[in-house]
Parts: structure tokens; C-alpha cells; sequence
């Protein structure tokens, strides 16, 4: 499987799927 | 005092931060595919010898500002963020921890392999290879975690806003 950190498209697209994971986690912590 | 650690203290973190994630950009979206099209007809030689270095500087210590004046700017709170210890921290800590693994990743992951790249300490061939793709990989992880990184710094102080 290729490495998403090798183009830039899939760096930011990485990046905004791990904002969403983390934000959900923080979001229930706060509930 | 709540002027120079709360106010001061963030306009410097801001205008520290502004420098090191811009030239973390500069580095991912402008010198690496600049770098990449310039070995087609090997015209890089002046961005690695007059810009790379000077870059790098700037990065390097812009980064060690950020922290500290987050570290001024957490005060008291600095244990509370980065041990999840009080709700109003959790969007600052989440935050803080990804800076966190940022200045570590350009200390001790970019930079001594970024010294061998540009020929600043001796390297064989294969030790540049090696230390040219975990410096890009370094450099693309600090990308991609810069942008949750820069979510919940903007959240760290609306959490009502962004957390409902």
C-alpha cells in the first residue's frame, strides 16, 4: 500500500481525518 | 501581569507560530516539488546552498519560541492540559501534545538529518538516502498533524463554540 504521507493531497486528507477522529474523542470527553 | 503572560504571551505565540508552521508549508508545498523538478535539469544547487539553510534556522528556533511562549501561555495550566486534568484543558491539551510531538519530530527527526542532507556533518551515500526520506517523512507528519493541531488551538479558547 502506498505511504499517504508521500503525496500532499493525501497528507492534508490524512491530517482532516485525524482532526475528525480527535475531535469526536474530545467531543464525548466533554458530553 | 495577566497583560504580559496572557497577552503578550500569545501575540508572541501566534507570531512564533505563524513563522514555524509557514515555513513547515514552505518546505512541503513549495521547496520539496520545487527541489524534485529542479534534479530534471539540476538547477537546485542555489535552494539547497543559500535557502535550505537559512530556512531551516528560522524553523528550527521559531519552533522552540512556539513552545515556550505556549508553555508562558499555559502558566499554572500547563498540567492540567498536558494531563487532561480539568475539561476546560481538553481542546488545549489535545492541542499541546500535537506541538509537542511537532518540536520533537523537527529536533530529533528533521533537523541532525536535514545536517546530513545539506552536508553540514559527514555522510556516505546510502546515510543521505536514508536520512532524506525520514526527514520527508518527519516533515509530512508535522503537516499532516498541524492541521488538527491548528483545530483545536483555534477551539482551545471557544470550546463552547466548537464543542457545543
Amino acid at each position: 500500500m502506498k505511504n499517504p504521507l508521500d503525496s500532499l493531497w493525501g497528507t492534508v486528507i490524512s491530517g482532516l481525518v485525524l482532526t475528525l477522529i480527535l475531535y469526536q474523542i474530545v467531543n464525548f470527553a466533554l458530553r | 501581569m495577566d497583560f504580559i503572560q496572557l497577552g503578550i504571551g500569545r501575540w508572541l505565540h501566534i507570531a512564533s507560530g505563524v513563522m514555524w508552521i509557514g515555513l513547515l508549508y514552505y518546505f512541503n508545498f513549495v521547496q520539496v516539488p520545487a527541489l524534485a523538478e529542479a534534479a530534471k535539469d539540476n538547477t537546485g544547487a542555489g535552494i539547497t546552498k543559500h535557502v535550505a539553510p537559512r530556512a531551516l534556522f528560522w524553523f528550527r528556533w521559531a519552533a522552540v519560541a512556539t513552545w515556550l511562549f505556549g508553555a508562558m501561555l499555559l502558566g499554572a495550566g500547563f498540567f492540567k492540559a498536558f494531563f487532561f486534568m480539568d475539561r476546560a484543558f481538553y481542546a488545549i491539551g489535545v492541542g499541546a501534545w500535537l506541538g509537542t510531538i511537532m518540536i520533537f519530530n523537527v529536533w530529533v527527526l528533521i533537523w541532525p538529518n536535514q545536517k546530513k542532507i545539506l552536508g553540514m556533518v559527514q555522510a556516505t551515500d546510502a546515510e543521505k538516502a536514508r536520512a532524506r526520506r525520514v526527514a520527508f517523512l518527519a516533515s509530512r507528519t508535522n503537516t499532516m498533524l498541524s492541521i488538527p493541531m491548528l483545530f483545536f488551538m483555534a477551539a482551545a479558547g471557544h470550546q463552547g463554540i466548537f464543542f457545543g
